[in-house]
């Protein structure tokens, strides 16, 4: 076993426990996320690991050795570490950052440039910004010199700490790629801590979720969603993600709503006012005669340029977002949802207009979701009873 | 002489005494030099040693505002009283003022280190030792350096005084302008250089603290 740990507790002075009875063992070339609210004590049971705090009572062993035999500054220098600040040092050229652990162990100056320069190209940013400041790179180049600066001295181990929590979702997403193409591909072990349940997801191949310093669960991603251990693991995991998770071979075309408000690209404004109007709706969809989905209308469109324009062709939008119909429901929920959609137009094969799908039809596979499930008709019978006590 | 206006006064003064000045100069300098660099030797571990203690600080820097807020000819009275007449009596004058801006300004230097920084020094496997040198004094190097500038300016101020316990410096000049008939150029002659040394020293310091600034 690469690092385990048996019956950490963390107490602090006040009487506060911080970590409770905690038991994990870590294989090498794992990507385990912490998981868990504010409080949890995720961050607490890492900087364990690497001694930044000593536990009460129980054991750390790393590839076998307890941890507290050995000197605090010599493990640290064996643990890559990343933090959410990111903390690269101001005072020093990115080349002197990355080289900061091989510096600490006295390398050769030659090594350590050849290392910094390999260490540059590994994400991918230009060798020119090694003589370069951290204040001259943005904040998603910083944190990709804080990742391969916790590389830089072959560590084996990397423990990282909400590392990409104050970045942007792109940013974020990108770096994500990064350590997970960096860690399958170079074989390092890699603790990471992290609030965000898609972060967990996507990276993690053992998820540990907490709660109040204890473990919750210890699972595989899919495990996780498709049998979360209790209430709390279900909240963190989400709605929407249960959705995603649902082993279904539902297709889009199964669920949309076949009678769509559609018109064309020749017809007078005046007319699609009068359509909109008639059928309760603020949008349509454009297609051409031969019914292939072209675009849509919005009702502000055409208030903007009810004016100006006159057909529909002339302030349409093109750029439309649509599902195809046999795509299956939970490769495209997360989508639709992520995009805030209030509906999203289908099509079949030869992108001809077939349908849309509501939020509210995704309504019915959230419900089913959580209540549909043969394990959890208890539930939905205490949820009808009660509904009818009400009355 | 009395046909000469004052700055023909002040001139034939320079031309005649010309080399008196000049080491006058350089005595008042080297007096202030040495006791700000004593304050440093002194001061400087102090304020770091403060601020990685706390609860310290608050009674050190009490006790150096006590010291700044004695008026300095009475301290170098008292300390006259010690030492005896001479040089050494100003420089630990010198020495004690000095302590305050140093002191405070290492310990404020320290104390506005980043803390997330210091969390990935230590956990990349700095020692204690490591941490202060590599990331805690280089980047507090320009706070430091406004203290002693603060302390530079102060202590030319003082050693001026310090001719009344027989140091010599410039003080002599404005002293025995002060004393003469018509004294005005003499007074100037010593007043001029010591005010022309605190700017210029002034203004070298804060070259070299922009200098030493790392994150600018």
């Amino acid at each position: 076993m690469f690092l385990s740990m048996e019956h950490l507790n963390k107490t602090y002075s006040g009487g506060k426990v911080a970590v409770d009875d905690f038991n994990l063992e870590i294989e090498k070339g794992e990507f385990v996320c912490f998981i868990g609210t504010s409080g949890s004590g995720k961050t607490t049971t890492m900087r364990m690991i690497n001694r930044m705090l000593q536990q009460t009572s129980g054991t750390i062993k790393l590839n076998g050795k307890d941890i507290s035999d050995m000197d605090p500054v010599q493990l640290r220098r064996k643990i890559g570490y990343v933090i959410q600040n990111i903390g690269l040092m101001p005072h020093m050229t990115i080349r002197q950052n990355i080289t900061i652990v091989p510096k600490l162990l006295k390398w050769s100056q030659a090594k350590m440039d050849q290392r910094a320069e390999e260490m540059i190209k590994l994400v991918e940013l230009p060798t020119e910004f090694l003589d370069r400041y951290p204040s001259e790179l943005s904040g998603g180049q910083q944190q990709r010199i804080g990742v391969v600066r916790a590389l830089a001295a072959d560590q084996d181990l990397i423990l990282m700490d909400e590392p990409y929590g104050a970045l942007d979702p792109i940013t974020r997403e990108s770096l994500q790629d990064l350590i997970k193409d960096l860690q399958t591909r170079l074989g390092k072990t890699v603790v990471f801590v992290t609030h965000d349940m898609d972060e967990a997801l996507t990276l993690a191949t053992k998820i540990v979720v907490m709660d109040g310093g204890k473990i919750m669960q210890v699972a595989t991603p899919d495990e996780i969603l498709r049998h979360p251990a209790n209430e709390f693991v279900e909240n963190l995991i989400g709605k929407d993600r249960l959705i995603q998770a649902r082993p279904s071979i539902t297709t889009v075309g199964q669920v949309m709503l076949k009678n769509v408000a559609s018109i064309t690209p020749d017809k007078l404004l005046r007319e699609a006012l009068k359509m909109m109007h008639d059928r309760r709706v603020d949008s349509l969809l454009v297609t051409d005669q031969g019914g292939n989905l072209k675009g849509y209308l919005d009702i502000e469109d055409i208030d903007y340029n009810f004016k100006t324009a006159t057909s529909v062709g002339d302030v349409m939008h093109n750029d439309v977002f649509y599902v195809k119909s046999d795509s299956l429901i939970r490769d495209t929920v997360e989508r639709i949802l992520k995009r805030g959609f209030k509906n999203v137009p289908v099509v079949d094969a030869q992108h001809k207009l077939v349908g849309i799908v509501t939020r509210a039809a995704l309504v019915d596979i959230v419900y089913d979701a959580l209540w549909g499930e043969p394990d959890k008709t208890d539930e939905r019978e205490d949820a009808t009873a009660q509904g009818g006590d009400a009355k | 002489m009395a046909h000469l206006n004052l700055w023909e006064q002040l001139l034939y003064y320079y031309q005649h005494n010309g080399v008196y000045v000049l080491s006058q100069f350089s005595r008042h300098f080297l007096i202030s030099v040495y006791g700000v660099l004593i304050a440093a030797i002194v001061g400087i571990p102090i304020g770091i040693f403060i601020a990685h203690h706390g609860k310290l600080s608050g009674a050190v820097i009490g006790i150096a505002n006590v010291i700044q807020t004695i008026p300095s000819l009475a301290m170098l009275s008292i300390i006259m009283i010690g030492l005896g007449l001479g040089v050494n009596t100003v420089i630990v004058t010198v020495f004690l003022y000095a302590l305050l801006p140093i002191i405070k300004n290492t310990d404020t230097g320290m104390r506005n280190v980043n803390p997330s920084l210091l969390d990935a020094g230590k956990g990349m496997g700095m020692t204690r030792l490591q941490l202060l040198r590599l990331v805690e004094l280089p980047l507090s190097m320009s706070v430091i350096m406004a203290g002693l500038r603060n302390a530079l300016v102060l202590a030319i101020g003082i050693t001026a005084i310090g001719t009344f316990v027989g140091a010599g410096g410039l003080g002599d000049i404005i002293i025995r302008g002060t004393n003469a008939t018509n004294g005005s150029a003499i007074i100037l002659a010593g007043a001029l250089p010591t005010a022309l040394m605190a700017i210029i020293l002034d203004v070298a310091l804060a070259w070299v603290e922009k200098k030493v600034d790392p994150t600018a």
